[in-house]
């Protein structure tokens, strides 16, 4: 597939302010989202306790609800999950009842109401105490995993891609956020650890770009700041497409495969991998042309950078020569022998 | 021949590189093996509080055994405790019952699943991950404990114990009440106010802090609790209600359970494979209480076992081990009247012992019972009452269940009141849990679930089953994609994937780490990013190989993509690193399953792949890579 880089040049970098538009779009819609409908907090964080039940047999929702009233839990949300025989119960956090007890009273509720035997699957109680913590933590995790990158990509590289880069972040949780927020998909732990990931895996292909960047800025001799970055971009075209498909492909494995427990993350996963691919071309790079990046910024890079591409080039030289021997030595071999032979040690 | 001065450039790898490879692989297969092999249904049997087993209870375990004829696969008497392996579930659960039955309360006897590793792995301390509660199923709990009430309860002790200093000094007070964080004495004048001042400051210079306010109607001196005290006071609340719920949880019958402090007011509890949850729950809600009984020293305690009959006046108890004891009917004093409890050792005989304080009227009681019975024994009785939801005829019934154990009886040598040893226990650790028992009887700090993710069996198994197939199946999709679109290299790809599941497996075994749901998903993202850097190089092959020769290209293609590669995993470890001290439980496990990711894909992608294409390729004739 090598005729898919050099040859055909992408103008990707062309229509960055296009793209710019269409990413502030996004970023409103998701904030219209959380705004309009805001996210579906799970009891992670509203806290609350859910009861996931199996029935035997297929079972009316309604009837469900009723016996649950009937119990005194007006407030009580029933929903299938995953499939017709299965339910999901949820029930708001009440002043001054006995979490434990709670879900011990709704199994005899409705079991009392049915002749079949109901399965416990699960039951999850979150302290509103707890949900709190657990808020606040997440929170903070997301925000010190962007401030790590930022120092991070600022040590590595230079101030303008960590800038570029920590917008792409901030641009994919939105996106994330804003999906969930218009699905309603709901938002629980293993979302935010998802979201987290999602940070990871966008970082690590903006990092990919930018190295290639960098390497062009310092090898390709002329070439505006504009194009060096076009040109990165196309030379990694292909891995980010293959990256990106085959971990879009284990990640349609879990949302299909993985249980219902597992969706969310799934899909928050999904979603940024999609956004995340195309930010690290768009924002993070677009960024980084915007805010000026240039040749010399670049070029007064670390010093055992310098160091490291002479050692190279020294390196590559020295190989070519010993290459070249070889090959002549072989050939001279080969000629005498009159056929093809392995190759002999160097040492 | 061609000498270089510097480092050879060739692709070739030394042989050390080769053989860590290979070493890699074999530990890698061995650690991960266990996994293959699967759970045994088992029942494991420890002995309970202060039983010891000996021979006795070997043989009639095996002797159980043999009588009901059940299969058993191994039994092996291990760390003080029995593991006795079965062919099947029904026999299993037949022998849990039966055991259970004729040990008693001397043992616990729990359902297991022991892993069926065999035995030449086992030898290698290769062991199964563990696996976490959403996939076994289970119960956990995180319970809180109410220090506001530990501290408050500290103060009203107190508040008993001045007003009896006082008194035993002679110094008038007109109140002494706990309000807004102290305890406040009120003293008639000056003058007494001074010299109770002076009095309490002597007397509770570690643990109060003592200072008069004499602006108000009458004198007045606050006592605050030093922070010190606070912080004593609340780790004794949270290690008596661990000590507690140790206790409960043995009754449940638990083959591997948690209790554990999490920071320093919270406990979590872990009940791996509880199937009935409200049981559980209710076991967990039961309240203890004490009481102190005279010994009926005049009667046959083995006798009135055998008759069911106690003599007048007395009441049939029994020691934890089922050794039967005849106390008297009256109680001297019950768990209320505890005020503290705390283990130490005697200094007269250098065996441990237990300080006993009881409150004023406690103290009174206690002076009058002694006084008459120096020389007869006395006896703790630990009490514990639980209600529990028990099926009868169909129908559910509430039914209040109470336990009473016998858990020290000891000779009464002298007078005494509210102070008070009990002397001449066997060692430091019996009389540390004496002291919680009977701290855990009086004062137990109110707990309550704040927390709780109970999964049902049939979940957990589903999760398992659900888990496995998204592994093998995303796995399998990247290996076809990778070999469609690499062709050679991707199969050589393919093979460092495979190796490197294998060596998270491996890794994740080792460090006997529980795997979880989102383990799993870390597992199946991890095999999605683990092909980056193969991508990443063969990429740079190729593009290398319109510019230079095929050798030339396999070595920079490795050498270039190298720092891409370290910068972009780096990032994504320190995402990881994010999670793993966030997350809690389930998040934890995700974290530590794509940063073990991160690492062995870095070994097996670069270091295992080049090796591979070493062999085949390295400074070899090649026409065209198959690429």
């Amino acid at each position: 597939m090598s005729e898919m880089t050099m040859e055909k040049q992408i103008d990707f970098m062309g229509k960055r302010q296009l793209a710019l538009v269409f990413s502030a779009f996004l970023i409103i819609a998701s904030f219209a989202g959380l705004w309009v409908k805001g996210l579906n907090f799970g009891i992670d964080f509203t806290g609350g306790t859910l009861i996931e039940l199996s029935y035997p047999q297929s079972v009316d929702l309604a009837e469900v609800r009723n016996d649950l009233a009937d119990a005194g839990y007006d407030e009580a949300v029933a929903q299938h999950f995953g499939s017709a025989t299965d339910v999901l119960i949820r029930i708001a956090p009440r002043e001054g009842m006995n979490s434990a007890q709670l879900s011990n009273q709704v199994m005899d509720a409705l079991e009392a109401s049915t002749e079949e035997s109901i399965t416990l699957r699960r039951v999850e109680f979150v302290g509103p105490q707890v949900g709190d913590e657990l808020t606040e933590d997440g929170a903070l995790a997301v925000l010190y995993a962007l401030i790590g990158v930022l120092i991070y990509v600022a040590l590595r590289f230079e101030w303008r891609f960590s800038v570029g880069s920590v917008a792409a972040l901030v641009h994919d949780v939105v996106i994330t956020l804003g999906v969930f927020a218009w699905t309603q998909t709901q938002f629980d732990l293993t979302v935010l650890a998802a979201i987290l990931a999602v940070i990871g895996y966008s970082l690590n292909d903006t990092i990919v770009v930018f190295d290639r960047v960098r390497e062009n800025f310092r090898t390709m001799r002329e070439g505006e700041p504009v194009e060096v970055t076009n040109v990165a971009v196309n030379q990694m075209l292909s891995r980010t497409i293959m990256t990106s498909l085959t971990t879009l492909l284990v990640l349609l494995a879990l949302f299909f495969l993985g249980g219902e427990i597992i969706h969310g993350f799934a899909l928050a996963l999904i979603v940024g991998v999609v956004v995340g691919t195309y930010s690290s071309t768009y924002v993070a790079s677009a960024i980084a042309l915007v805010m000026g990046v240039s040749k010399e910024d670049l070029m007064k890079a670390p010093k055992e950078g310098v160091d490291n591409e002479q050692e190279e080039a020294e390196l590559q030289r020295l190989f070519l020569e010993q290459e070249a021997k070889r090959e002549a030595r072989e050939l001279a071999k080969a000629h005498r022998s009159g056929k093809k032979t392995d190759t002999e040690d160097e040492q | 021949m061609f000498q270089t001065q510097q480092k050879v450039i060739a692709n070739r790898y030394p042989a050390w590189k080769y053989l860590l490879l290979v070493l890699v692989t074999v530990i890698g297969l061995v650690y991960a093996m266990p996994n293959l092999f699967g759970d045994d249904p088992a029942v494991q049997i420890s002995p309970a509080k202060s039983v010891i087993f000996n021979d006795e209870t070997e043989q009639q375990v095996s002797q159980i055994l043999s009588q009901a004829n059940l299969a058993v696969k191994t039994s092996v008497f291990e760390n003080g405790k029995f593991l006795i392996r079965f062919e099947n579930t029904e026999d299993q659960l037949k022998a849990k019952s039966l055991l259970k039955e004729s040990l008693g309360r001397s043992a616990v006897v729990a359902l297991n699943l022991a892993p069926a590793t065999p035995d030449f792995l086992r030898a290698l301390g290769a062991e199964p991950m563990y696996l976490g509660l959403d996939l076994r199923g289970g119960v956990h709990f995180l319970m809180d404990v109410d220090m506001d009430a530990a501290v408050e309860k500290a103060y009203l002790r107190y508040e008993d114990e001045v007003k009896g200093v006082l008194r035993e000094n002679k110094i008038r007070y007109l109140s002494a009440d706990y309000e807004e964080e102290a305890l406040w004495v009120k003293f008639r004048d000056l003058e007494t106010m001074q010299a109770g001042l002076a009095l309490l400051q002597r007397e509770y210079a570690d643990e109060l802090t003592a200072l008069e306010k004499t602006d108000t109607a009458s004198p007045m001196v606050s006592l605050n609790l030093s922070s010190s005290a606070i912080a004593e006071t609340k780790k004794f609340a949270l290690q008596q209600n661990i000590t507690t719920l140790r206790n409960r949880i043995n009754e449940l019958g638990v083959a591997e359970p948690v209790i554990q402090q999490q920071g320093d007011r919270r406990i979590v509890v872990q009940l791996p494979g509880v199937q009935d949850t409200a049981r559980a729950k209710e076991i967990l809600g039961a309240t203890a209480t004490l009481e102190f009984r005279l010994v009926e020293e005049r009667g046959d305690a083995f006798r009135a076992e055998e008759t069911g009959y106690a003599p007048h006046g007395s009441k049939l108890y029994k020691f934890r081990d089922g050794t039967p004891l005849l106390l008297k009917r009256s109680v001297i004093v019950s768990g209320e009247n505890v005020i503290n409890a705390q283990s130490g050792i005697d200094p007269q005989q250098g065996s441990s012992m237990v300080n006993v304080t009881l409150d004023g009227a406690g103290g009174r009681k206690m002076l009058a019972t002694t006084k008459e019975n120096v020389g007869n024994r006395m006896a703790v009785v630990y009490i514990e009452n639980r209600v529990e939801t028990i099926e009868q005829d169909g129908d559910k019934v509430k039914k209040r269940i109470t336990t009473k154990d016998v858990i020290n009886a000891a000779v009464i040598r002298g007078q005494f009141a509210n102070r008070f040893q009990i002397t001449g226990l066997d060692s430091p650790q019996e009389a540390q849990d004496l002291a919680l028992l009977l701290r855990a009887g009086a004062l137990a700090a109110p707990m309550e679930i704040v927390e709780e993710r109970t999964v049902g069996p049939s979940l957990g198994q589903d999760n398992i089953n659900q888990g496995f197939m998204s592994v093998v199946v995303g796995f399998i999709l990247v290996l076809i994609v990778m070999a469609w679109r690499y062709k050679t290299f991707g199969m050589v790809a393919n093979l460092a994937l495979t190796l490197n599941l294998v060596v998270i497996v491996a890794v994740l075994s080792m460090l006997q780490a529980t795997l979880t749901l989102p383990g799993i998903a870390g597992i199946v993202l991890t095999v999605g990013m683990a092909v980056d850097a193969n991508v990443l190089i063969f990429e740079r092959i190729r593009e290398e190989l319109r510019n230079s020769s095929i050798q030339t290209a396999i070595y920079s293609g490795y050498e270039k993509a190298f720092v891409t590669i370290a910068d972009a995993n780096i990032t994504t470890l320190l995402a990881a690193i994010v999670l793993f001290s966030f997350g809690t439980g389930p998040i934890k496990g995700f974290a530590i399953t794509l940063s073990i990711g991160i690492l062995t894909s870095m070994f097996t992608a670069i270091l295992g792949t080049r090796a591979i294409i070493n062999t085949m390729y390295g400074n070899k004739r090649v026409e065209k890579l198959s690429i």
